[in-house]
C-alpha cells in the first residue's frame, strides 16, 4: 500500500508542477502606465489571432498573439496613434488581421450583401402576402345554408 | 380568431389563416399578362429564387475547398522589409536585405527545428536547391540556434544563407504567422510570391516554378 501511495504522490507532483512551471515563462507583456495599458488592451482586441482565427490577440494564448500584443504596446509607448498601431500591423498581415473589416471597395460586397439580403426578403415577403390578402366577398345567406348543411354533413 | 404567437411546430404550407404560404400555382402570377389564357413562359418570381439559390450555393461550395489558413500575403509586390540577421553558430552566412537584392531571384523558406512539416517539406527543398535559377535562404524562426543546427546536420543544409530570427521579428515584418512559410523573391527584393504550409511536387511544379520563371522574366 505504501508504494502505490507513493507513486501516487509522485504523480501528483509531477503534474502539480507541470502547472505551475510554465506559468513563469508566460507571463503576459503589460505597459507600466495604466492608460497606455488600456489603449493597447482595446487596440488588441480588434486584432485577429491569426492561428486560432475567431480570437483577438488579446484572448488567444498562441506564441504568435504574444509576440503581436508585445508589438502592439511597443508601439503605443513609442507614441503611434490606434490608427498607426493598426496600420503597421495591417501592412504586414493585410485586412484579415482586423476582426471588423474594413470598409473600402473591396470589402462592399461584405458590408451592403446582409441590407440587400434583407431588402429582398421585404420585398418577397409583401408580395407574397398582397397576393393571398384578396378579402373575401361576404357570403350570401343562401352560401352560408350551404356551408353549414355540408359542415353538419360531414359529422359522422 | 386567435392571432398565431410564436411557432414552435414544425411549418407547413398554411398559417393560422388557413392561407396557402407557398405559392402554389404558377399560373396565378402573372396579373400583368397580356396572354389571354396562355401559361406565362418565364416565370420570374418562380425562377428569380432558384437561380439566386444555386448562385449562393455555388459560392458556398467553392468556399467549402477554401482553407481560411490561407492567408494571402499583404506583401505581394512590395520590396522585402529591411533587416540584417546573424548567422547560427558554426555558420558564416547570416542573411540581410541587400542579399535578397543582388540580382539573382531568391526563394527564402521559414523554419524550425521544432517545425514538423518543415521536416516533411525538407526533400523538396534539396532537391528545389538544386537549380541554377535560384538562391535558396532561410529564416530560422524562433528556434534554439544550438538544435537549429543539430537539425540541419541530421537532415542536410540545402541553404546558401541563414538569418537565425531568434525572436521572430523579422518574420513579423514579412507577415508569417506560422511555419514553414516560403517566398519567391526578384532579383531587386520585391516579394512575388507566398506559399503557406510545406512545399511538396505539385506545389513547387504549379506554383512556385512558375513563379521563379515569373521572378526571372521581371529583372
Amino acid at each position: 500500500m505504501t508504494i502505490l501511495r507513493s507513486v501516487i504522490l509522485g504523480l501528483l507532483a509531477l503534474m502539480l508542477s507541470a502547472v505551475v512551471v510554465p506559468a513563469a515563462e508566460s507571463i503576459d507583456p503589460v505597459l507600466t502606465d495604466p492608460a497606455a495599458e488600456a489603449r493597447a488592451v482595446e487596440i488588441g482586441r480588434s486584432l485577429r489571432c491569426l492561428v486560432c482565427q475567431n480570437q483577438s490577440i488579446e484572448d488567444s494564448n498562441a506564441p504568435l498573439a504574444r509576440d503581436l500584443r508585445v508589438i502592439v504596446r511597443e508601439r503605443v509607448a513609442a507614441g503611434d496613434s490606434d490608427t498607426q498601431v493598426r496600420d503597421f500591423l495591417v501592412a504586414r498581415y493585410g485586412d484579415w488581421l482586423l476582426l471588423k473589416p474594413p470598409f473600402k471597395a473591396e470589402t462592399l460586397i461584405l458590408w451592403i450583401a446582409p441590407i440587400v439580403f434583407l431588402l429582398i426578403g421585404v420585398v418577397v415577403v409583401r408580395r407574397t402576402m398582397t397576393r393571398q390578402r384578396p378579402a373575401a366577398a361576404p357570403l350570401s345567406a343562401a352560401e352560408e345554408a350551404k356551408i353549414a348543411d355540408l359542415i353538419d354533413e360531414r359529422r359522422p | 380568431m386567435k392571432a398565431p404567437t410564436h411557432q414552435t411546430e414544425h411549418p407547413h404550407n398554411a398559417d393560422a389563416h388557413g392561407h396557402a404560404t407557398h405559392p402554389t400555382h404558377p399560373a396565378q402570377h402573372a396579373p400583368h399578362s397580356a396572354h389571354a389564357g396562355h401559361k406565362p413562359r418565364f416565370n420570374w418570381a418562380f425562377i428569380l429564387p432558384i437561380a439566386f439559390f444555386f448562385a449562393l450555393a455555388g459560392a458556398l461550395w467553392v468556399g467549402l475547398y477554401l482553407n481560411p489558413r490561407d492567408i494571402p500575403s499583404a506583401l505581394i509586390n512590395k520590396p522585402v522589409p529591411s533587416f540584417a540577421l546573424p548567422p547560427l553558430p558554426g555558420m558564416d552566412n547570416g542573411l540581410t536585405s541587400s542579399d535578397l537584392k543582388l540580382g539573382r531571384v531568391s526563394v527564402l523558406n521559414v523554419f524550425a527545428s521544432w517545425c514538423v512539416p518543415c521536416r516533411i517539406e525538407h526533400p523538396f527543398l534539396t532537391e528545389l536547391a538544386k537549380r541554377g535559377d535560384i538562391t535558396l535562404v532561410a529564416l530560422n524562426y524562433k528556434d534554439e540556434p544550438t538544435a537549429a543546427t543539430a537539425w540541419l546536420k541530421q537532415f542536410g543544409d540545402p541553404f546558401a544563407r541563414i538569418g537565425a530570427d531568434r525572436d521572430g521579428r523579422v518574420a513579423i515584418d514579412f507577415g508569417v504567422y506560422g511555419v514553414p512559410e516560403t517566398f519567391v523573391i526578384t532579383g531587386d527584393g520585391t516579394i512575388i510570391y507566398k506559399h503557406v504550409g510545406p512545399l511538396n511536387d505539385d506545389a513547387i511544379r504549379d506554383k512556385i516554378v512558375p513563379m521563379i520563371i515569373q521572378a526571372a522574366a521581371k529583372k
